[in-house]
Parts: C-alpha cells; sequence; structure tokens
C-alpha cells in the first residue's frame, strides 16, 4: 500500500479491512447467513457423509446376514444407554450455553460451555471403560470371561470400533476447542463461537443417536 | 430468519421429551420383537434426531440454502446406498469365488491377514 503525498493512507475498503485485522469473509454474506455458520453447515454436511456412508455400509452387511453381527449383544447397552443420556444433556447445556452468550451473560456461557466439555468427558470415561472391557478382558474379571475383542475380531467389531472411535475422537475434538472458545468467552470476545461449537456438538449428538440403536439394541 | 427474528424454543421441555424417548427406546426392543424394535430403535432415532436438529441447532428457523444443503448430502447417500445394495447383497459376478471363499473364512474365524485385507 503506497501513501498519498501528505502521509495520509487511502481510505479504500481493503484498507479499512486491513486495519479492523479482521477478514473479509467473516462480514461478507451472501446468503444472509453469518459467515462462519454457513461454514459449520458445510462442514457439518461433508460429515454427513462421512458417518452416513459408515453406517450405510453396517446397514448393507448386516442385511446381508455378515458373520459376527450376532456378537451386537455383546456390547454393553446400559453404558451406551449413559452416554446418550449424557450427550442429549450436554447438548442442552451447550445450547443454553448459546442462549445465555446472546444475552451477554458471560459468567453463565462459561459455566454451561463447561458444564458441556464435563458431559464430554464422562462420555470418554464410559467408552475407555467400555473399549477395556472388550480389547483387555482379563483386566475386570480373573479368569477373563472372553478372548480379546479388537477391530480385527470380524466385521462387526471392524464397524464398532471404526464408527464409535470416529465418533470419540469428534468429542474430544469438540472438548478442546470448547475450552479454547471458553477463554474467550470470559474477555467477551468471539460470541458468536459459542452457537457455532454448539451446531457441532449437536451433530456428534446425533450421530451417537444413530450409533446406539445400531450397535448396542439391533441385536437380532 | 436472523437469529433476532425467532424466540428461543423450551430447551429443558425439548430434552425432558429426548430423554422420554431414549427410556421409550431401551425398553421397546427389551420385547425381542424385531419389529418393534426396529420402530422403536431407529423410529424414534429419527424423532430424536429431527427435534435436536430442528430445536437446538435451530434449524427450523434457518434459511432454506441451509435445507438444500442438507438434503443434496442425504440425497447423494441414497444414491451411495442403492448403488451399491446390489453388489453386496446379491454376490454373483466376477470374482464370485473369491468373495464366497471369504465369506467363508469369515464364518468360520479362519481368515488369514491377506484374506482380510483382499
Amino acid at each position: 500500500m503506497t501513501l498519498r503525498e501528505g502521509g495520509s493512507p487511502p481510505r479504500t475498503f481493503a484498507w479499512k479491512i486491513l486495519m479492523t485485522h479482521s477478514p473479509i469473509a467473516t462480514r461478507r454474506t451472501v446468503t444472509g447467513i453469518p459467515t462462519g455458520r454457513l461454514a459449520v453447515w458445510w462442514v457439518l454436511t461433508s460429515e454427513v457423509f462421512i458417518f452416513g456412508g459408515l453406517i450405510m455400509c453396517f446397514v448393507l452387511y448386516k442385511l446381508n446376514g455378515a458373520p459376527g453381527f450376532e456378537q451386537a449383544s455383546m456390547t454393553n447397552t446400559p453404558a451406551g444407554a449413559f452416554n446418550t443420556f449424557v450427550l442429549l444433556t450436554s447438548s442442552l447445556t451447550i445450547v443454553l450455553a448459546h442462549a445465555a452468550s446472546e444475552r451477554r451473560d458471560l459468567k453463565k456461557t462459561f459455566n454451561y460451555i463447561w458444564f458441556t466439555i464435563f458431559g464430554g468427558l464422562v462420555f470418554m470415561v464410559v467408552k475407555f471403560y467400555e473399549y477395556t472391557t472388550k480389547i483387555f478382558p482379563e483386566w475386570y474379571h480373573t479368569p477373563a470371561t472372553h478372548e480379546p475383542i479388537t477391530i480385527l475380531s470380524n466385521v462387526f467389531w471392524s464397524f464398532y470400533f471404526t464408527a464409535t472411535g470416529l465418533h470419540a475422537l469428534h468429542v474430544f475434538g469438540g472438548m478442546v476447542i470448547m475450552g479454547m472458545i471458553s477463554m474467550d468467552v470470559l474477555k467477551g470476545r468471539n460470541l458468536q463461537r459459542v452457537e457455532l461449537i454448539g451446531l457441532y456438538w449437536h451433530f456428534v449428538d446425533i450421530v451417537w443417536i444413530f450409533l446406539f440403536p445400531l450397535l448396542y439394541i439391533a441385536n437380532f | 430468519m436472523s437469529e433476532a427474528a425467532h424466540a428461543h424454543p423450551n430447551y429443558v421441555k425439548i430434552w425432558v421429551i429426548l430423554l422420554i424417548l431414549l427410556t421409550v427406546s431401551i425398553l421397546g426392543p427389551m420385547l425381542e420383537i424385531p419389529w418393534l424394535t426396529i420402530a422403536t430403535a431407529f423410529g424414534i432415532a429419527v424423532v430424536k434426531t429431527l427435534m435436536v436438529a430442528a430445536n437446538f441447532m435451530h434449524l427450523k428457523f434457518e434459511k432454506h440454502i441451509i435445507w438444500f444443503l442438507l438434503t443434496i448430502a442425504f440425497v447423494f447417500l441414497g444414491v451411495f446406498f442403492f448403488g451399491v445394495a446390489s453388489d453386496i447383497v446379491k454376490i454373483d459376478g466376477a470374482n464370485v469365488d473369491g468373495v464366497i471363499q471369504w465369506q467363508d473364512c469369515l464364518a468360520n474365524q479362519s481368515c488369514t491377514i491377506e484374506q482380510r485385507v483382499k
């Protein structure tokens, strides 16, 4: 950028954007939807393909009577049901955080975000317990009540560990991002991000709503 | 519709309904009737999803382009499902021997690593 004679810079639109240190994409909207929110919906749409494709394959193999699917009876239904309760509750707390952020109630927003992170933590602890009971049965019963079950045991367990593992990664990622956003909330900055992470978290909840009946209930 | 243009749903009430639906989806399959299991477990999963999307994600207040995005995603999922369903559910044609051999070894848990990779 060159300065005009006399030292004052030209007040172009680009210059103003540069001076406010905000990328143009966050302030431009063709659709009428804030760019950040539109971007999150794009991400979620691509996630529909990832988890949807996985679930479709699971359904196809199950319909085809692939061996191993009867072992769905070995999954821990109470643990899965408890985790569904935890995720539904954490969905409530993150939407309450969004509502609080719209009122600019920073303390409540911060608290609700951390309730949600706690929900994610509880989910991960239960998931750790479930995984270890399958992979290391000798940790819980001596002698072990069954052979170790891993991702290579059969097609059902391949789906189980792939789908729940990918989902758990999403839960973990959401927890980390929520922690970062909560720091901004304390300073009253970027409150719109509370809604954005909320959208993501509800999607993670929805994925679990489908994984729960597929992996824990439909054991026929 | 902009965020300011709509009132918030009663989130706690939605959450209570979701928990009631969760309870039904757990109790229904306990009767061990396959069609009832599918109806309660998967039917309720669809209802719960719609409730979370509409109320918690504010989809019912969202602009049409978001609905368009999601519709495209589900249409292509349908194309994927019906595109590969015939290959998986009805096994015949090229390399049928290899597929049957693979299924047999899966059935009696005797697959080698090479067969799994194949």
